[in-house]
């Protein structure tokens, strides 16, 4: 999982979603909780939609979930991903709540299934940028 | 309450040919059908003194009234979004003239979209946004594209794999959208493809991005299509029969990410649903006075999920809606796309739509829905999105 992928568009970070993509550089899952009620939430945002509050911490997430939905992507697609295709996307279920979107890992695409648990695993795909991606979990 | 309901009309359609490749840049294209449009009407560029947009849209105000010799704009305006845009400039348009901030509106969309017209920087303009992704991310695009998740059928594909999962829709559902438009497309000269197909094309026809195959697409259009929109008053002296507006809406969210709601836990929770409820109650009728549908078509399955979303069908009833017939003219319950839209006759951001809306309200549709009174247009139904009620 450490070969660097070159060509793979990647993320600039900024101040509201930092604490997101510095804690998978450190190979962790840390999602934005609300300090005033306490509701998780991804994508990264500045204000809870729940009650508004702008303090948040980036808190600690279990990195287990369900497979929520997915595609086999066969192209056209960006020549950097077709190269590799078919690949497959998936949409993950947070434990915590939040849907995330990302792929499958070590997992034949016919062996994909909705409802199927996995957990995180991380993709370091450039110097400064690793991403959360998940596997089956047995 | 004051309300939009009956407050505007279309008076004026045009469009360009419709081709895989042109030859033209996309400001000639708008020049082109947005003259016809007014031409239609019976007026003069002289008469226009409003128009809107997309905000995506290459051609802007001053690019339109620059080449058309418009004279004096007292309103112009952008929509958020692009298949979710559709509709909603006739939200904005008959606004403004049933206010009187203006009398006459030119609502348009032109794109060259074709292979030939887009690759490259391309001295045509226009092209397929996904292929310009930037290699640095700094918007929303991050939480997806670094997974490989790019163009817009990678990520409809993702609700339309929830859907099967939910409700037992299968592709050949998908399959018989895209052979009942082809079939409206087969009688319509515009069209860009006319063969028949038989459900057994579809399902022989490669994979995109699974669930979609790539007869379940959308074409890839160079043109554009315009239309004039004025008040109820003005309309009473025009040219052509009015296509009067009885109601007009937009509506988004919770939460989405571009095209798909990745993270809306239930598809009942999409923007169609909610400017569907908008746009009956408006109107004052229920989907079965509807007598045809033009259903934004980006993908096969989205005909589906409107059908759900607009009350054609329970929620998760549309795969054997389909089957029974139901959207295919001529004895269909509710012909849906009678052009044979994005599918097959053009894919002009879905504004060829409200064309054809138009043109059965006139009766001068080539699959045409007898004494057709009430019609249906939408834009994307994921959200941001929007759709009008066209009557006689």
């Amino acid at each position: 999982m450490s070969a660097v992928q070159t060509g793979i568009p990647v993320p600039v970070p900024n101040p509201d979603n930092q604490g997101f993509w510095d804690s998978c550089r450190q190979h962790e899952l840390r999602l934005q909780r609300c300090l005033s009620c306490g509701a998780w939430r991804h994508q990264p945002r500045p204000m809870c939609p729940e009650c508004h509050s702008l303090d948040y911490e980036w808190a600690r997430a279990s990195g287990r979930g369900t497979v929520y939905t997915f595609t086999v992507v066969h192209g056209p697609t960006l020549p950097v991903f077709q190269e590799r295709a078919p690949y497959n996307v998936v949409v993950v279920r947070l434990a915590e709540g939040p849907y995330m979107v990302s792929n499958l890992i070590d997992c034949p695409v016919e062996d994909i299934r909705i409802g199927m648990s996995v957990e995180v695993v991380f993709d370091d795909v450039s110097e400064t940028v690793s991403l959360p991606k998940f596997r089956a979990v047995k | 309450m004051t309300s939009l309901r009956d407050r505007a009309a279309i008076i004026g359609i045009g469009h360009t040919e419709f081709s895989k490749h042109l030859g033209k840049t996309e400001h000639r294209v708008a020049c082109e059908a947005i003259a016809a449009a007014i031409a239609d009407a019976g007026l003069t560029p002289n008469d226009i003194d409003g128009i809107v947009r997309y905000d995506i849209e290459t051609n802007t105000e001053l690019a339109i009234i620059y080449s058309l010799g418009i004279p004096h704009l007292r309103f112009f305006a952008g929509v958020t979004s692009g298949g979710g845009a559709v509709c909603g400039t006739i939200v904005l348009a008959a606004m403004a003239v049933a206010t009187g901030q203006a009398n006459n509106v030119v609502c348009f969309r032109a794109r060259n979209r074709g292979k030939r017209s887009t690759s490259g920087p391309g001295k045509f303009g226009g092209g397929r946004p996904w292929e310009k992704t930037p290699q640095l991310l700094t918007d929303a695009y991050q939480y997806h594209i670094p997974f490989g998740l790019v163009t817009p059928a990678q990520e409809m594909a993702m609700i339309y794999r929830r859907h099967m999962h939910e409700y037992g829709t299968t592709t050949e559902h998908f399959g018989m959208v895209a052979v009942a438009l082809r079939a409206h497309a087969a009688r319509n000269p515009n069209a860009v493809m006319r063969a028949p197909i038989a459900l057994a094309d579809h399902q022989g026809s490669r994979w995109i991005a699974e669930p979609l195959r790539l007869l379940d697409c959308c074409l890839e259009t160079d043109g554009a299509c315009a239309v004039v929109v004025t008040s109820v008053e003005r309309a009473r002296d025009s040219r052509q029969p009015p296509a009067y507006i009885l109601a007009a809406a937009q509506a988004e969210g919770p939460i989405h990410i571009q095209l798909a709601d990745y993270f809306a836990h239930r598809q009942e929770e999409t923007g169609g649903r909610a400017v569907s409820n908008q746009i009956y109650a408006m109107a004052g009728i229920e989907p079965t006075d509807i007598d045809a549908a033009m259903f934004y078509d980006h993908f096969s399955p989205a005909v589906l999920l409107s059908l759900e979303d607009y009350g054609f069908c329970a929620p998760g009833e549309s795969g054997a809606f389909v089957a029974a017939g139901n959207i295919a003219w001529p004895s269909g319950s509710v012909p849906v796309n009678t052009h044979g839209g994005s599918l097959s006759e053009a894919f002009i951001h879905g504004y060829n739509h409200i064309l054809e809306g138009v043109r059965q309200i006139r009766g001068t549709s080539t699959c045409q829905v007898q004494d057709a009174e009430l019609v249906l247009v939408t834009s994307s139904n994921t959200d941001p999105t929007g759709a009008i009620v066209l009557r006689r």
